[in-house]
């Protein structure tokens, strides 16, 4: 570890600071419908859609009309989505005039991911995805599901703020005014920031490179195989020419970190020199993922008038956010034990440490912030190859996972997750004041507990279940690329990676496959939508109740006890429920490592 | 059942040996599966055991740690079903003593009834168990209340230490406050007409001795929420373990059922799943030795959350009895001889206020107490019917009590009222004290001052519920002038000056409406309404019936402080409950730590690292690991029975102090806990 690296780190965490109020503040006037400085242009475009349309944007919504319209548009969008994939051959703008998504089942994974914000990518997006699909069918989910998280979260602060109220907001103008006023002017900002860095943004078809020094590579069969002549000696092929994707990249990019979509153009992600060329755009992107996530921890104390809990809530955050970053830089910066001879110091020649599978212009320091940042919140953009990370480094992603995202979290998605473990921790402990638990003055009760305790099934249902199936299973582990602890690390990886929607790949695993298409797509969809139901159904309760006054006797939850306390909770409920799991893989993994054996 | 200081240890044998049998009884599963977490622990245990008896005929190896194993996870469960069968034990050796008051008595149930007296009353002799609501009986010195109900005529003392454990005897007369009646209890004297106000089977014994008994038990909110919240751990517990199999083939080792069994019942959280309803009855339990009957728990449990206590001025924050501070003479009398007057007649008046008059006789005029035997002296002791008392001494009739009582005694003795006394009277009223007039036959001499006390220690309770976030409302009916001035001494919050019935419903529903919870005590019938109206509504046993039909609590001494009792058994329920729970989750950290090595470190020995209490053998961390899981549900019975001790602190200095106790604790005490038991058992042999 580096000082430079540290600095480039806690400047991170300074930036994300300053950002939390002026965002918070921002998206509260926004959702409480009062005026902001972009009326002007806005407003009538918001008119114009609602008149469009036949929106009453002054019709309020119960939890479960909110919860209808919510999953209708989901559905209508996903159903859209897997049209425009299977159907792109006949669309415009293909220029490398791409075929249909194929097989079905990969287009329905496709669906399913970027309609769940997951963004899970079984496919590579130069080899697959026509410019008209990456535009209209996967950057208008990145925009549209982002909104529909952000839409969430503030139905859901609307359900603590309000009282003996039946009514929690109106979908459709959430889900407007997250678009309108919150997403697409930071984008367009945005996206000019990272072309001015060399990020591509055109509808050219793909350049043609002649190579300097042709080379050859052994031909691979219809199979999927190497091929092997009769002689038994390797098809080799020669290789004088590279071909170099183009297309519409900034104006996706942006989205892909603001919306914490994580979906990237190219298949290598913001690792790709066109998406993530410089450390700047580095910078910008990990700040795009933050952004709404940190704001929305304001957003939550100003609209439930204790900006002193939204401040407690961020700085569990931003504990955890660091504890994860110090562990993923330090096993990266520590290297492999198992090369004793090899200098694996930083110098001013070599970043030193672990690089397999980082970009040097990144280096260790970025790189784990990187994998840290976008396993946090649920993201999925990488800029480097989790999969070659140590065993601890690589660890550190797939716990922030499995801790749900509540790291600043997905846009939305972090706050209504990190506020069902607040639910949870004001119960839990509320008991241990003498009171019935409250919360910011609403009482909880059996029904929100009841509700909390089905979001926190989902996670172990999906990720455990079929994680266990396909360990077992042939057509589970058939597509691993290592044995022993690192292969069951690369399953539980993808489940966990897909049921939290993140959609970051620990990489290793052949996605590509008739399971891990079908039970990918139902685990993401389970992973929204099972936690997104009984959340509202909280929220909806919340609303309904009458306030409490705080007391001295009330429950603090804008204490630093609180914020320990929510951290524990984090913590030991995360851990309880998946430490078998990380035993049998990372843990061991790293332990075998230790004693001289790898996979 | 005596007085509140009455405390039961709670190892009690004869409680014990029946809780041992009750332990087994609910071993039921129809019983078992109001407990989900002990459920899965009963299904665990009898999974083992059929594995057990298979391993036994077809001879397996391994049979001995198998069927440690087994006989702890049945250890688990019968402890579980023990402490809950102790929680009730304590209940029901109550009920029993209560039963004993309830034994069958012959009533005299009026048939005719030609004028008031017991003279024109003819009567039929009738088993109390045939009387029906409405019907009239008449009971006699010496005859036990054959049931429920409410004097109709006459005026009597009862004893009613059956109920209330109280062996003073009460007045129970017609109209008032003081009407109702209870049965099992006896006239010491006089004789009383009774109207029976309810059938066999409903009265208020039988319903005391169904809530000790803990058969009308029914969950409270709270308990039901953390019900849920147990068993969804435990949902959450079983998918962890039972896909823990498949992960174990994939890294070949596969595990027996036996140890995945241990490690689910280690982790699913038994200690409170355990103890959770002993808490519950133990919590009602405790209310009930303070001589409260809560009518149900839900009731218990709001009193933990009250925001706003209503108390009354009288007995609760001031002395039932006031004090005498001045001699006030009328005209033309002197100070001494008012004094003089005061004194004598109070030398056998052995209340509070008349010992209070002969001391404040003593010490200003320094007139000493005199033995009036040689006197001759004839005292009139003071009776609810006169309002008065008073000693004829040589001639002389001095009299004392209450001023439009003593106006009518000098009238009747054809003396005249000076216009003064009544002003003097209204000064005195006036600042909130009591006037009492005193007249030597037809001859006012002047008026005794007497005063309301503060309690001692008042104030400290209400800082403490200051601390705690309750605010308290003091009731009065006295003038704001007067109420603010004994507010300020006794430090309440707020007063509520010149109360009618109405005023206080009016203020339960504005503190209601802002979303607080009110408790109050009561025992007129116009405090019925507003007895209803509260969240807590203690009704006094000295109250009317419609007053204890209308609260959700009776206290049965009677005794208006008792609320903030009441209120510190409520959160220290609702404490109990948050402390074991967070106990019974941060001890499968080390759980984790004992088994997960154990499990795989045959094929993976680096998982030893893991083994941080460095277990002997992965048998013994196991073992040691169910042994404690067991064990620690009846080392923490003591505690849930008697509650985590109550401090008055606020929600912050709580939380801190709980989360180490409970949660740190909870996390360190098992890895020791677990690392003795693994010294131990590997010493001895048993693995």
């Amino acid at each position: 570890m580096t000082a430079n690296g540290w600095l480039q780190i806690t400047f991170f965490l300074v930036l994300i600071f300053a950002v939390t109020k002026p965002m918070g503040v921002f998206m509260a006037h926004v959702f409480s419908r009062e005026r902001t400085f972009m009326d002007p242009v806005l407003r009538p475009m918001e008119r114009l859609l609602y008149h469009i349309t036949g929106v009453d944007e002054n019709h309020e919504m119960r939890w479960t009309e909110y919860a209808v319209s919510m999953l209708l548009f989901s559905v209508v969008s996903m159903l859209l989505l897997y049209l425009i994939e299977r159907l792109q051959g006949f669309l415009p703008f293909n220029p490398q005039q791409l075929g249909a998504v194929s097989p079905p089942h990969l287009a329905f994974n496709t669906a399913a991911s970027f309609t769940t914000n997951t963004n899970w990518q079984n496919y590579s997006g130069e080899a697959t995805m026509s410019y008209f699909t990456q535009m209209a069918g996967l950057a208008y989910h990145n925009f549209v599901s982002a909104a529909v998280g952000i839409a969430l979260a503030i139905a859901f602060i609307r359900g603590i703020a309000r009282r003996q109220m039946e009514t929690i907001g109106n979908f459709w103008v959430d889900l407007v005014r997250s678009c309108l006023w919150v997403l697409l002017p930071f984008c367009i900002v945005g996206a000019l920031l990272l072309v001015s860095q060399g990020v591509v943004q055109n509808l050219r078809p793909y350049d043609k490179a002649a190579l300097v020094e042709p080379f050859q590579v052994q031909k691979v069969g219809p199979d999927g195989k190497p091929m092997v002549g009769p002689d038994g000696k390797p098809v080799m092929d020669t290789v004088a020419e590279q071909t170099i994707a183009q297309g519409p990249v900034a104006s996706q990019e942006i989205i892909k970190e603001f919306g914490t979509n994580g979906g990237g153009f190219f298949n290598a992600n913001s690792a790709h020199p066109f998406e993530n060329p410089t450390p700047f755009s580095n910078l910008i992107e990990l700040f795009s993922i933050f952004t709404i996530g940190a704001g929305l921890t304001y957003t939550l104390g100003r609209m439930t008038g204790s900006e002193r809990h939204g401040w407690a809530v961020w700085a569990a955050m931003a504990i955890l956010f660091l504890a994860g970053v110090t562990a993923a830089y330090w096993a990266e910066a520590h290297g492999n034990p198992l090369l004793p001879g090899v200098d694996q110091r930083a110098g001013a020649l070599q970043p030193g440490g672990n690089m397999e599978g980082k970009e040097v212009r990144l280096g260790i320091a970025n790189s784990s912030l990187f994998a840290t940042v976008t396993t946090d919140a649920s993201c999925g953009a990488i800029n480097g190859w989790h999969d070659s990370y140590t065993p601890l480094g690589g660890m550190v992603p797939l716990v922030n996972i499995m801790l749900s995202e509540v790291i600043f979290g997905g846009v939305g998605a972090g706050m209504y997750g990190i506020l069902i473990y607040v639910v949870l921790a004001v119960f839990i402990a509320g008991l241990m004041v003498g009171r019935t638990p409250e919360y910011l003055g609403k009482k909880i009760e059996a029904y929100d507990v009841k509700m909390a305790m089905l979001v926190a099934l989902v996670f172990p249902l999906v990720i455990l279940i079929f994680t266990g199936i396909s360990v077992v299973k042939g057509f589970g582990t058939s597509s691993i690329s290592n044995p022993g602890p690192h292969g069951l690390t690369q399953i539980l990886y993808a489940f966990t990676s897909q049921a939290g929607n993140n959609g970051s790949a620990f990489g290793g695993l052949t996605g590509n496959t008739p399971w891990y298409n079908t039970s990918g797509g139902i685990t993401m969809l389970v992973g929204r939508f099972f936690m997104i139901i009984p959340m509202l159904g909280i929220a909806g309760n919340l609303a309904r109740k009458k306030y409490v006054p705080p007391s001295l006797g009330t429950f603090p939850v804008t204490t630093p006890l609180f914020t320990v306390l929510l951290m524990g909770v984090i913590l030991i409920v995360g851990a309880l429920t998946f430490f078998p799991a990380l035993s049998l893989g990372p843990i061991l993994e790293h332990l075998l490592m230790s004693a001289g054996k790898v996979f | 059942m005596t007085a509140k200081t009455k405390k039961k240890a709670v190892w009690d044998w004869g409680i014990v040996r029946r809780a041992i049998w009750g332990a087994f009884v609910k071993l039921n599963p129809r019983k078992m599966m109001g407990n989900p977490v002990m459920f899965v622990v009963e299904i665990g245990s009898v999974i083992t055991t059929a594995l057990l008896l298979r391993d036994v005929i077809q001879g397996h190896p391994g049979l001995r740690f198998n069927l440690q194993i087994t006989l702890w996870l049945w250890f688990t469960v019968v402890f579980a079903n023990f402490a809950e069968a102790m929680a009730e034990g304590r209940g029901k050796a109550q009920a029993d003593t209560l039963r004993k008051a309830k034994t069958e008595t012959l009533a005299n149930l009026i048939v005719e009834d030609q004028a008031p007296g017991i003279e024109g009353v003819k009567t039929a002799e009738t088993p109390a168990s045939k009387l029906r609501k409405g019907d009239m009986v008449l009971v006699r010195a010496g005859e036990f209340i054959p049931g429920d109900g409410e004097v109709t005529e006459g005026v009597a003392s009862v004893d009613e230490s059956a109920i209330t454990g109280e062996s003073a005897p009460v007045i129970r007369e017609s109209g008032g406050d003081r009407s109702a009646v209870t049965g099992g209890t006896r006239v010491i004297s006089d004789w009383i007409k009774i109207c029976i106000s309810s059938n066999p089977g409903e009265t208020f014994l039988d319903r005391m001795i169904a809530l000790v008994e803990g058969a009308e038990r029914q969950k409270t909110p709270n308990e039901i929420a953390l019900n849920i919240l147990l068993a969804g751990l435990t949902i959450i517990f079983l998918l962890a373990v039972v896909t823990l199999q498949p992960f174990a083939i994939y890294s070949g080792s596969p595990q027996t059922v036996f140890v995945l069994v241990s490690l689910l019942v280690c982790l699913i959280p038994t200690t409170i799943g355990g103890l959770l309803s002993a808490i519950g009855i133990a919590g009602m339990d405790r209310v009930i030795q303070h001589n409260v009957l809560a009518m149900s728990g839900r009731a218990v449990e709001a009193a933990g959350d009250v925001n706003t206590l209503l108390l009354d001025k009288t007995g609760t924050i001031t002395l039932g009895n006031r004090q005498a501070v001045e001699f006030i003479p009328l005209p033309g009398i002197e100070e001494n001889e008012i004094a003089d007057a005061a004194q004598l007649s109070s030398l056998s008046d052995e209340t509070p206020e008349g010992r209070s008059i002969v001391v404040l006789a003593k010490t200003k005029y320094g007139l000493r107490g005199r033995e009036l035997a040689a006197h001759e002296a004839h005292f009139i002791p003071f009776s609810a019917h006169t309002r008065m008392s008073g000693v004829d001494l040589n001639g002389r009739s001095i009299r004392k009590g209450a001023a439009d009582a003593i106006v009518e005694y000098i009238i009747s003795q054809e003396g005249t009222v000076p216009k003064e006394l009544k002003a003097s009277v209204e000064r005195i009223s006036s600042t909130g004290g009591t006037p009492l007039v005193v007249a030597d036959r037809n001859r006012a001499l002047g008026v005794i001052h007497l005063k309301d006390i503060v309690k001692g220690g008042m104030r400290e309770r209400f800082d403490h519920l200051r601390q705690m976030g309750i605010r308290t409302v003091m009731i009065t009916g006295d003038n704001p002038l007067t109420a603010a001035a004994i507010a300020r001494e006794a430090g309440v919050d707020d007063f509520l000056a010149e109360a009618k019935p109405q005023d206080k419903m009016d203020l339960i529903r504005r503190e209601q409406a802002q979303g607080k919870l009110v408790a109050m005590t009561g025992d007129g019938t116009n405090d019925a309404p507003a007895l209803a109206q509260a969240d807590v509504g203690v009704a006094m046993n000295t109250g009317t019936m419609p007053a204890k039909e209308a609260g959700n609590m009776v206290d049965l001494d009677s005794n208006p402080t008792k609320l903030i009792e009441i209120v510190e058994i409520g959160k220290q329920l609702l404490m109990t409950r948050g402390a074991l729970t967070t106990f019974s989750i941060a001890n499968d950290v080390a759980k984790y730590f004992a088994i997960i090595p154990a499990m795989f470190a045959g094929t993976f020995p680096v998982l030893n690292a893991l083994n941080i209490m460095r277990l002997r053998t992965p048998e013994s961390a196991v073992l040691s690991a169910v042994i404690f899981n067991a064990l620690i549900i009846v080392a923490l019975i003591p505690l849930a029975l008697r509650g985590v001790k109550y401090r008055p602190l606020g929600a912050a200095a709580l939380l801190r102090r709980n989360l180490w106790v409970y949660g740190v604790g909870g996390i360190i005490i098992p890895f020791i806990g677990i690392k003795l038991i693994d010294m131990l058992i590997t010493r001895i042999g048993l693995a």
